[in-house]
């Protein structure tokens, strides 16, 4: 971990949960119509892929937003770029409202929301060169740098630790994390203040990855870019992350700065999310082991009141009944929000536990109770 | 266990730099010039005999075609006048040319024309001529029909997707060949009164238009279908939040990618419009006399097959090579832009 410090050394420097948010979420929520029916197609149903999702992103902060797989990440992400339309909730940039502002209301803040994209591979167009690929957005915007246009992609791609001189290449000519600093490249090239990073080294080499998170996070600290990233596991955004959203099926359960919610987490989701991340400093042996079990429920058909119920190891009746609000429970610090009625302790350690958490009896139990009542 | 972040931070102090280019990319280790898509495209182009070959062949098509007026000067004929009345040995009494091959000389290569007696060379380059330009014309119109149907459809989606896809199988289900015989006069009476001669211009636009408008469909289809996969991509959403406008999305990320069906269909397109035309022409609602026209050839050749079959066979063979040619150069030019499709 000795390595880590000086990396993670951010916290020190920005101060989150200060003045004015840069980006304010509330209750954003998109629902994909699904239409069937026959001979005349009419909504049937829809995807609650985001439900009710309440955030702020403050300037030059690093937020991270974790899941699992299917819980609304990138839908959110990309309700935040506005390239999905949200069905509901407000997204409020630098005081003004841009829920549904359209391609030209929102010309002006173009360029301070910028992108990076999972897939390095279908993020860059094969046809264009690198130079023009990131000149694309600088054209766009009509913005010409002092230097010139070219000038300034040179500029970007060495300080993206890209060769200036491969301005003519091609995309297919660089790997994957080369790719993803063109990438990078062409979200710096309108100097953004806020940029959503869509799990920007899932899809890399795991020797890569943390040569590219290293990058994001220098452009961070030096440029004072706030970010949203996305991950689905919890240890790459520890090292990039001053708060971390936790999601879990449309919902965030647990939102915290990043020690409080790696060292005192409160709800039973994050928990089970901890204890799959590999660590070095604390004794394997101390810490306690969730295995979660069984599939995430569909979000077409979402279970009533606590979303993670079907899964949860702490549920009883009234989780089944009433949705826990997101909020500061008695024994959290400000800014911790947790979702949960009977929440865990905040700790980590499986010292006062006495087995590993293993979630098939919990359902098993689960469904005598149901079939009991 | 560490996390990758970790073990990364241990290996490569100070984490990004351009020192990270050595580690990062093996690859860049070639040429520092980088090669486009376009010219990886034409690199394994190159390496397909059959494809030079047959580019060859359609470029030596398209020359004489294009120089018919030279070669005319050169060879000292045209194809309007009529040698064989002109002079007592050309052609027999019953009107057929005399000597064997059609009458083939020293003087008229290809030999000469039964009955009016005109040079078979010179009206199979001018036939060609014809029928090649309106053939490029109609390319054009299913090009242009094609490409925009099928990007509309694809980039807007909904409705319009809709409507377009409809009116896409509507003309797919047309008779088209009936409709084009049927259709020829319909557009040229509109423009012209009975008592006047269809001006060449006229007709050569009827013929485009009728064959441009019935043949765009499958390349819509692929278009669309293209446009589809593309649409979601990455890099398009790159530039929608960059804020570009549709037309630049079409124009700058899709249209470059499109590129390959493009061409493919295109060189597809062609001879099948070489043909189109003649058939025109050979069902007599085409290009009329005096205009030299391929496909006319065929139809007169057709009468004297008995007498004079090499009159049928100079157009005949010129246009099953030209067919075959151009069809081998579409596949390769496929193969050449997908290496993986095969056949
Ligand atoms: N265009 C769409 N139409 C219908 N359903 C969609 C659409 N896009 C996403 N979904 C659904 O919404 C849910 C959330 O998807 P999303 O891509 O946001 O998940 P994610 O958290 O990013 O997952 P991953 O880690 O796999 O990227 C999924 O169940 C997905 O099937
Ligand atoms: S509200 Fe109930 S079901 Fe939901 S996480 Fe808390 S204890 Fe578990
Ligand atoms: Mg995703």
């Amino acid at each position: 971990m000795s390595e880590n410090k000086t990396t993670t050394a951010v916290t020190d420097k920005a101060a989150p949960a200060e003045g004015r948010p840069l980006l304010e979420v509330k209750g954003l929520t998109k629902h994909f119509p699904i239409y069937g029916g026959f001979p005349f197609k009419r909504q049937v149903g829809a995807v609650q892929a985001v439900d009710g999702v309440t955030l702020d992103v403050f300037p030059g902060e690093s937020l991270g937003l974790v899941g699992e797989s299917g819980c609304g990440k990138s839908t959110t992400g990309r309700m935040l770029t506005r390239l999905l339309e949200p069905t509901g909730g407000t997204i409020t940039y630098d005081g003004r409202d841009i829920t549904h502002a359209g391609r030209k209301e929102l010309a002006p803040i173009r360029s301070e929301i910028q992108m990076i994209f999972q897939d390095p591979y279908a993020s860059l167009n094969p046809r264009q060169t690198v130079g023009k690929i990131i000149s694309g957005p600088m054209e766009i915007n009509g913005i010409n740098p002092p230097g010139g246009r070219e000038a300034r992609v040179r500029e970007l791609l060495e300080t993206v630790g890209l060769n200036p001189e491969h301005y003519n290449r091609f995309p297919h000519e660089f790997s994957g994390g080369q790719r993803q600093r063109i990438g990078v490249a062409r979200a710096l090239a309108l100097e953004p203040k806020l940029i959503i990073a869509d799990e920007p080294v899932s899809a890399l080499d795991v020797s890569i990855q943390a040569q590219v998170v290293n990058l994001l996070q220098e452009l961070q600290r030096e440029r004072g870019i706030a970010f949203v990233f996305i991950a689905h596991d919890l240890s790459i955004v520890r090292h990039f992350s001053q708060r971390v959203a936790v999601m879990y099926l449309g919902k965030v359960v647990e939102i915290a700065d990043r020690d409080t919610l790696y060292e005192g987490p409160r709800h039973p989701y994050t928990h089970a999310l901890l204890s799959a991340v590999p660590e070095t400093d604390i004794d394997a042996q101390k810490r306690e082991r969730i295995r979660l079990v069984g599939d995430v429920p569909s979000p077409i058909m979402p279970p009533s009141g606590c979303r993670f119920r079907t899964r949860c190891w702490k549920a009883q009746d009234k989780c089944a009944t009433e949705e826990p609000p997101l909020v500061q429970i008695s024994g959290n610090k400000p800014g911790h929000l947790t979702a949960c009625h009977f929440p865990e302790d905040p700790t980590t350690a499986a010292a006062d536990r006495k087995e590993d958490v293993v979630m098939d009896p919990a359902l098993q139990a689960l469904e005598k109770d149901v079939k009991h009542a | 266990m560490t996390s990758p972040v970790q073990t990364e931070d241990t290996s490569v102090p100070g984490g990004s730099g351009p020192d990270v280019l050595t580690k990062d990319g093996a690859q860049e280790t070639k040429a520092s010039e980088g090669l486009s898509p376009g010219q990886l495209m034409w690199m394994r182009f190159k390496r397909d005999r059959t494809g030079i070959i047959s580019a060859c062949v359609v470029i030596f098509f398209f020359l004489i075609a294009i120089l018919a007026p030279v070669i005319s000067k050169l060879y000292g004929k045209d194809p309007y006048t009529l040698y064989g009345q002109n002079s007592l040995t050309l052609l027999n009494e019953f009107n057929m040319p005399s000597g064997s091959f059609g009458g083939a000389s020293g003087s008229h290569w290809f030999g000469i024309e039964p009955n009016l007696g005109r040079d078979v060379f010179m009206q199979l380059l001018y036939g060609m001529r014809t029928s090649i330009y309106t053939a490029l014309g109609a390319t054009l119109v299913v090009v242009i029909l094609g490409v925009l149907i099928g990007l509309l459809g694809g980039y807007l989606g909904g409705a319009v997707d809709f409507w377009l896809g409809r009116f896409t199988d509507l003309l797919l289900g047309f008779p088209s060949q009936l409709f084009m015989i049927a259709s020829m006069p319909v557009i040229t009476a509109a423009f012209v009164k009975p008592d006047e001669n269809t001006p060449v211009w006229l007709r050569a636009g009827a013929i485009i238009f009728v064959t441009g408008i019935l043949g765009w469909m499958g390349l819509a289809r692929l278009i669309r279908a293209a446009t589809l996969t593309m649409r979601d991509r990455e890099f398009v959403e790159a530039a929608k939040i960059s804020g570009a406008s549709p037309w630049r999305i079409i124009r700058k990320e899709l249209l470059p990618n499109l590129w390959s069906p493009i061409l493919v269909q295109a060189t597809l397109q062609l001879p099948s419009n070489v043909l189109n035309v003649a058939f025109l022409s050979f069902v007599g609602v085409g290009f009329v006399e005096p205009t030299p026209d391929w496909g006319r050839m065929f139809s007169n050749g057709a009468g004297f097959i008995q007498q004079d079959p090499a009159y049928m066979l100079y157009p005949g063979a010129a246009m099953v090579i030209f067919v075959l040619a151009f069809n081998l150069l579409g596949d390769s030019v496929r193969d050449a832009f997908d290496p993986k499709s095969g056949r």
